[in-house]
């Protein structure tokens, strides 16, 4: 049994895949925290949890859900945007909720603009520029997904969740797995459910997001 | 996006009926035919829903490549070319893989190194392509005879890489291997491996699933990498790589995208122990020797064993299936009780005994040994020798028998 955790970094210049340190993916019903698996309904709350705490909680939608390429997507999507709505009515003022897009996975030339998108060769930029400092990805092809993921762990001090419709994340510090509409739909209610029981984190000036 | 399970129990063109794998592998009835290593190839293929097969015939040290020909003209396989060089066929299989289809190409020795280059862009590329190779000598003077030398170079690129013994083995896991390397988690390509000739080449019972059923096609919409897209990696790391950058955030990224490929063949760990019942098989492993190897030297470590025992020693046996996962933790538990252990082996520099002892505390206790290599054959005989000579015990040399 490991005794590594998937926790927020900066961890490492160049940080391990959780998989190379023993850390495994959950089963059907199952979501992980930090690496240990749990029962999905304790993935919710978790993940509410920490919309809420965050200054800037932050949603990042990719390809797989961006584009309107079948029924299921477009359910998706529109869940989603029901997710980021309950996030940003169940925060504070001084919180600060976010959707930013990662519309593809080209490599950006000679810049990427942080403020509108997410890259997953450099997402770390798009971190650290918004001071997010939790944030959710969803609709992201699977390798792209832990590319980023690792990445932000390496970097930032952002708490990183996976909505993943596949096998689920190791390199997230929380993951889903089998990600439908509807289990968007649950997280929100999970958020809507906690609103108000959760203290907004004490964080540091740059928003949690160190380099 | 396609749903795998819904076709489960419709019929294909050739009137095959998709049938669920686990079903398949372990519920549906078996007739025992006596057929060479390539022939069982081909009766794989004939039911693994193979989009794609690209042919470099490695013939005389396999015929797999040509007898899957017969199939495409049979109308089994969906594609079916030969390919300008080894080089070039593995080029192809990964044009084909990046378009979304079940992939499947032979190659053998010098093949297998010619090729190289193309199979950590496969594994980089996330690519579940499944190749075939009937390991042969690789060096000058050229060798057709089984040599397994090219497996320690393919145990570093991020393919999976499993060593079979049997021709049943082959049979099985050339269907069962599909599973694993298209698992999302997983979806790399697959280097599955045995001995040339022995396997290949000989005849055996093999026991083969109903013709009449087959695997569930590739649904490449469950890819971990977009399908082929021009302007985006990995296809675009290629033409245009983002690497070449000298930058902090290159090199990181690639540094990151070189460890989710390692992740990958660490997480295809659970599904390989799932398909294959463990990646290795053990006997006797409470016994105080032990032999410990992969391929057909498992099959000559039975024999040596036998006639061990004939003399009232007790020898227990390791089968390495997969090399790639490596079972560490498995060979850890399986050998802490031995005294000493023998790693026989068809090729010059002993990478199983290397492996070995990388993996295991105390791995002086390992003999790197015997090896034969060139296409030698390994009588059972000098397995005993080996064993005797390194415990002080008289034995019997051979180096002399026949003269």
């Amino acid at each position: 049994m490991t005794q590594y955790r998937v926790l927020p970094g900066p961890e490492h210049f160049l940080p391990p895949a959780a998989a190379s340190m023993g850390i495994c993916l959950p089963n059907p019903g199952e979501g992980h925290i930090n690496g240990v698996i749990v029962p999905e309904e304790k993935a919710y709350e978790e993940a509410a949890r920490q919309f809420l705490m965050a200054k800037v909680p932050t949603i990042f939608p990719g390809p797989l859900v961006l584009w309107a390429w079948n029924e299921k997507a477009a359910k998706k999507a529109t869940a989603i945007r029901h997710l980021y709505e309950t996030i940003k009515a169940c925060v504070t003022p001084q919180q600060q909720a976010m959707l930013i897009p990662m519309p593809d996975y080209r490599p950006k030339y000679p810049k990427i603009n942080p403020e509108v998108e997410i890259n997953p060769n450099h997402p770390n930029l798009t971190i650290w520029h918004n001071k997010i400092d939790a944030c959710m990805f969803v609709g992201v092809h699977c390798h792209q997904a832990n590319l980023s993921l690792k990445i932000i762990r390496g970097g930032t001090s952002c708490y990183t969740i996976a909505m993943c419709a596949q096998a689920g994340h190791e390199d997230a510090m929380l993951s889903f797995r089998d990600a439908t509409a509807e289990k968007i739909m649950r997280l929100a209610e999970w958020v809507k459910k906690l609103k108000g029981t959760v203290k907004v984190s004490q964080v540091t000036s740059k928003g949690g997001a160190s380099n | 996006m396609a749903d795998t399970h819904s076709v489960i129990g419709t019929k294909n063109k050739k009137g095959q009926t998709y049938t669920d794998t686990w079903q398949l592998m372990h519920e549906a009835p078996r007739t025992p035919s006596f057929y060479t290593g390539s022939e069982v190839i081909k009766e794989a293929l004939r039911r693994a829903s193979c989009d794609v097969m690209i042919a470099y015939p490695i013939t005389p040290q396999s015929e797999a490549a040509a007898l899957i020909g017969e199939l495409f003209a049979e109308g089994y396989i969906g594609d079916y070319f030969r390919g300008e060089s080894e080089f070039a066929v593995m080029s192809q299989c990964a044009g084909a893989a990046f378009g979304g289809a079940r992939v499947f190409t032979t190659t053998a020795g010098p093949g297998t190194m010619r090729a190289m280059e193309n199979f950590p862009m496969w594994a980089g590329a996330r690519l579940p392509i499944q190749m075939i190779v009937t390991c042969r000598g690789i060096n000058s003077p050229l060798s057709i005879q089984p040599d397994t030398l090219e497996i320690a170079y393919l145990l570093n690129t991020g393919m999976l890489v499993w060593h079979a013994e049997t021709a049943q083995d082959f049979f099985d896991w050339i269907l069962k291997g599909y599973m694993v390397s298209e698992e999302p988690d997983v979806h790399l390509p697959l280097a599955l491996c045995c001995d040339g000739f022995f396997v290949t080449h000989t005849k055996d019972v093999v026991n083969l699933t109903p013709a009449d059923m087959c695997l569930p096609p590739y649904d490449p919409y469950r890819s971990p990498v977009p399908c082929m897209d021009m302007e985006c990696p990995p296809v675009r790391m290629m033409r245009d790589p983002f690497v070449m950058k000298s930058n902090y955030i290159s090199y990181a990224t690639h540094a990151s995208w070189q460890q989710e490929v390692w992740a990958a063949i660490e997480r295809s760990r659970k599904h390989t122990i799932k398909w294959l019942n463990g990646l290795i098989e053990t006997e006797n492993v409470d016994a105080d020797v032990l032999i410990v190897a992969s391929g057909t030297a498992v099959s000559q470590g039975r024999e040596a064993i036998r006639l061990l025992e004939d003399e009232g020693m007790r020898v227990g046996l390791v089968k390495v299936k997969a090399l790639r996962p490596w079972p560490g933790e498995e060979i850890r538990e399986a050998t802490k009780h031995a005294k000493h252990i023998f790693v026989p082996e068809f090729n010059v520099t002993g990478w199983l005994a290397k492996e070995i002892k990388a993996t295991i505390p105390n791995s002086d206790r390992v003999h790197a040994g015997p090896h034969v290599c060139g296409g030698m054959t390994m009588p059972p005989e000098i397995i005993v020798q080996e064993i005797k000579t390194a415990l002080g015990m008289k034995a019997m040399s051979l180096a002399g028998r026949g003269s």
